[in-house]
């Protein structure tokens, strides 16, 4: 296998908070190979958007990164960057769609030079080529009649158009790396499913490696090669989609399966859903973080955290005293 | 938006840590401020000549000088005590004709905002007019209706200033009568007095406690300039404006007859600002809970 | 269903919003339905679809441009202000944006009592008694979130709030618009349980919205599905999720994701393209544009809702 494009190696993100400090994500290791998509799945406050913004480098100001957390990108340690050097990376080299398509446009300019500004930044394009560019990518990510719509402003468009345009802006400068944070949560459902076929569409055209965030398993179960779930700023189990779907282990992936409306179990049944609340990452439980919640919880959950082991495929890891035993699920 | 978000949220980054360094500066602020409060209220009652009793022999005496603490001014009246009394016209009218304006200004921008529609652009028009009308012209006009006195004054200037909290107010209330807290509230059987006083209310008085001292640091700078013009109180009574205003003859001759009292005037201002920042800094942390 | 099992008769109800310079838009367009005592419908659509201007002309928040709501034998289209409130009790509703359904400066106690405060019922220290009661009831330990402020609580938290609130009236209709689809999954799981054992211990009525058709087939026994302002397919959720006959049904069906890695949607059942604006003026079948069973007649005349089956009405020219 060639180098991979992207490796983060136990990587830390510490927010001080008063006198606390928030482990947003703890010791998060994981490969991703050129034109390979990895989800990462979790509910909110999982650390999975904060671990997409140390990627871009857009924490905010008074994030530490503690050691020995890397992130290499094509060879290249992001951490000995200059800031200039990471700036020019993200929007070119690193794309990013983010959740709500409203907030991320500009509402007062043309979408047409929302999308034209960072070719003519990074690419140095000239006014004429980058618009001519951007007609090109409108069409790319499915809006007819580019040419016109090119002229509109973002209240003009439907959601799920703004999140078309949102894609078309992060693959103006051909990234290498996709990274999208929820890109379908703030949409319709009848949309989402146009949206993430776009997206894998657009990255295996483009051999892209993308980074695919959902709090739903059921958006990443047919679009991602890998999923990580990742609970209270760790990743709690990891393996190639068919295989995770297939056996699934941890008690925490199975309960955020089992939490989704499915339609094939009776109608009207009672969901079931995961009691409790995320734990507060600034205090979090010795042991498993997941234990206050997990049924299957005993002593030793809560004294030792469990690590990340494989048993019978190698790339499926998991940390949990109890898995779940294999075959167990539909 | 899980509790743990809200934690990371509500620590708003570097805020706080300058919060806590300009501590000082705001316990500095608020206690010059209870000080010449305290002052202004007991003034009656210190060790001091009347403010209006004449030392013929010192005329523009330096601080010091005979008795007289701060000086005295081109009529040989002790600056201290003229200080002292002149607190209460500031303070009185620093704090008072805000809460006229807000008064005035937020019934008419709650209503705009709340009711919108015909009941809106009316008062808006009136608005208008009022925020195009030049504010010494609408001062004059009115001190000519009510006499110099220190309550007319006070009214003046809080009509001048109503306009302008009423615009605040009125966008505060549009921003707070979309959320779907008013709908629940209506969905409840809650009339529009109710909506109004119990879910508007309290959520546009938080911000505007803010502008309030705001306004309070420029009705006291206003005050300041009126008195240059002979539109504040009427002499003999002390004004901090009156104050810096008659010294101006002898300004440069005896510079400390205006400028004990500027100074005075610009340490109270400065310390309602410094005030008003730190609230404010206090509403957006709230606010960026929400 | 017979006139004394309706809880809710809608008939022939009409939103239009003015528009700016280019007359006005019709958001719902000749609704009517009925909703019986203890009964749950889903109303499902795409956003834009005129699915909460609906919910809010029920709830008469403003009041609908045309046509008729009755609670209860009671028109409430035709009362005024003040007879209108007196019957406010008796329907509520819940939001979709669980935090900004609260007011950000009350504590949740005082927030969920609120509504007894408004119609002078008990006095102060039974109110708090109800209040707490009710927290336990929806899942909020009173010890530990009475006096908290909504900036304290999760999204899912606030919504249990939301609930608690409007059951304090002890309502017989509960209108809930999208409240789920802010939530994670996980915490929408909660919710719509809570939502459906408060629905059968009280007896209440159920308007459930939501974009989602899975969703609603947990918790609802009818569905009406509804594009741009009227409505397309209503159906017991059995014979909808088994053999929808309306193509725009098949479409929402067909976009659920699904929990299995190998599954890949019927390309004929997905939706091309985006729906038209509800400010067009549309002849014909407003659905025609996107529906891949769309012939001539459809830009024609627009299907009327057809009963097809045992309480299955469709309004398609062409039903699969």
């Amino acid at each position: 296998m060639s180098e991979p494009l992207l490796v983060v190696d136990k990587l830390s993100v510490h927010l001080p908070c008063g006198d606390r400090i928030v482990r947003a994500v703890d010791e998060v290791s994981f490969t991703l190979q050129r034109g390979q998509t990895l989800a990462l799945v979790g509910e909110s406050g999982s650390g999975k958007s904060m671990l997409c913004r140390a990627i871009m480098g857009l924490l905010p100001g008074r994030a530490r990164l503690p050691a020995p957390g890397r992130i290499v990108f094509a060879g290249q340690d992001l951490g000995v960057l200059k800031a200039s050097e990471r700036a020019g990376l993200c929007g070119r080299r690193i794309g990013m769609v983010l959740q709500d398509p409203l907030s991320a446009l500009n509402p007062v300019m043309k979408i047409g030079r929302q999308i034209a500004e960072p070719m003519r930044h990074h690419l140095g394009m000239t006014r004429v080529q980058a618009r001519e560019r951007s007609i090109e990518l409108l069409r790319a990510v499915g809006i007819a009649q580019a040419e016109t719509r090119i002229d509109c402003y973002p209240h003009q468009l439907s959601g799920g158009m703004r999140q078309r345009v949102v894609i078309a802006i992060a693959l103006a400068c051909e990234p290498q790396l996709l990274i999208a944070d929820e890109p379908t949560t703030a949409l319709d459902v009848t949309v989402q499913a146009e949206i993430l076929d776009l997206l894998a569409r657009l990255q295996r055209e483009r051999n892209m490696a993308m980074i695919l965030v959902s709090h739903n398993l059921g958006v990443v179960a047919g679009r991602a090669h890998e999923t990580a779930v990742m609970y209270a700023g760790r990743v709690v189990e990891q393996a190639p989609t068919a295989e995770l779907f297939a056996r699934m282990r941890m008690r925490y992936t199975r309960a955020l399966f089992d939490a989704i409306p499915r339609l094939d179990d009776p109608a009207q049944a009672m969901l079931t859903a995961i009691g409790g609340q995320s734990p507060d990452l600034a205090a979090l439980p010795g042991g498993c973080s997941f234990a206050p919640r997990c049924a299957r919880a005993e002593e030793r959950c809560s004294d030792q955290a469990p690590m990340l082991v494989s048993d019978g495929h190698a790339r499926h890891r998991y940390a949990c005293w109890f898995p779940c035993a294999v075959g167990a699920t539909a | 938006m899980s509790a743990t978000g809200c934690s990371i949220r509500a620590c708003g980054g570097g805020a706080s840590r300058v919060d806590r360094k300009a501590g000082g500066v705001f316990w500095l602020a608020v206690a010059w401020l209870a000080l010449v409060a305290v002052l202004a209220v007991s003034a009656a009652w210190w060790p001091l000549p009347a403010p209006d009793q004449i030392d013929w022999v010192r005329l523009t005496a330096k601080p010091g000088d005979g008795g007289h603490l701060l000086g005295t001014d081109n009529l040989g009246r002790d600056i201290a005590a003229r200080l002292l009394f002149g607190a209460r016209v500031s303070l009185f009218v620093g704090f008072l004709a805000p809460c006229i304006g807000l008064l005035a200004g937020g019934l008419l921008g709650i209503l705009a905002g709340f009711y919108r529609g015909t009941i809106d652009a009316l008062i808006v028009v009136v608005i208008d007019t009022l925020l195009a009308f030049p504010r010494l012209v609408l001062l004059l006009v009115v001190a000519f209706v009510f006499g110099s006195s220190l309550f007319s004054l006070t009214l003046s200037l809080g009509i001048v200033i109503a306009p302008s909290l009423a615009l605040i107010v009125r966008a505060l209330t549009i921003r707070i009568a979309e959320r779907e807290f008013i709908l629940a509230a209506r969905a409840a059987g809650a009339n529009d007095a109710a909506i109004i006083l119990r879910e508007i209310l309290p959520n546009v008085l938080m911000p505007m406690l803010v502008y309030m001292l705001v306004m309070t640091g420029l009705v006291i700078v206003a005050e300041g300039s009126l008195g240059f013009l002979g539109l504040s109180v009427a002499s003999p009574m002390p004004s901090w404006g009156g104050m810096i205003a008659e010294g101006r003859d002898v300004l440069a001759e005896h510079p400390h007859v205006s400028m004990i009292p500027a100074a005075v005037m610009f340490l109270t201002v400065l310390a309602v600002n410094l005030i008003g920042d730190r609230m404010r800094g206090w509403l957006d942390v709230r606010e960026s809970q929400l | 269903m017979n006139d004394a099992d309706t809880l809710l008769r809608v008939e022939n109800l009409a939103v239009e919003f003015p528009a700016g310079n280019r007359g006005r838009v019709r958001a719902v367009a000749d609704v009517s339905f009925d909703l019986a005592r203890g009964e749950a419908l889903g109303l499902v659509g795409e956003s834009g679809c005129g699915k909460s201007s609906l919910a809010r002309a029920i709830m008469q928040l403003p009041r609908p441009t045309s046509g008729t709501v009755a609670l209860d034998g009671e028109k409430l289209t035709a009362l005024d202000a003040a007879n209108l409130r007196s019957l406010r009790p008796r329907f509520q509703m819940i939001f979709q944006n669980p935090a900004a359904s609260l007011n950000p400066l009350r504590t949740i106690g005082r927030a969920i009592e609120a509504p007894l405060r408004t119609l002078g019922r008990h006095d102060a220290a039974e109110r708090t008694r109800l209040a707490r009661e009710m927290m336990a009831a929806v899942g909020l330990d009173p010890l530990q979130f009475y006096e908290r402020r909504p900036s304290q609580l999760s999204g899912g938290q606030c919504q249990r709030v939301s609930i608690a609130r409007a059951l304090m009236t002890e309502p017989r209709l509960l209108v809930c618009d999208e409240p789920v689809s802010s939530l994670d999954v996980s915490i929408q799981a909660q919710i719509i349980n809570l939502l459906r054992e408060v629905q059968q211990t009280r007896g209440l009525s159920l308007l459930f919205i939501s974009h989602d058709l899975a969703i609603v087939r947990h918790l609802c026994d009818r569905v009406a599905v509804m594009y741009l302002g009227k409505l397309c397919e209503v159906a017991p959720v059995g014979a909808l999720f088994s053999a929808p006959r309306h193509p725009y049904s098949r479409a929402l069906l067909a976009a659920i994701p699904r929990l299995d890695p190998k599954h890949r949607p019927a390309a004929s059942d997905l939706l091309p393209g985006e729906p038209f604006s509800p400010m067009d003026s549309i002849e014909g079948c407003s659905f025609r544009a996107r529906c891949p069973r769309a012939r001539e007649d459809c830009a024609v005349q627009q299907p009327e809702l057809c009963e097809i089956g045992a309480g299955h009405l469709v309004a398609c020219h062409h039903p699969s």
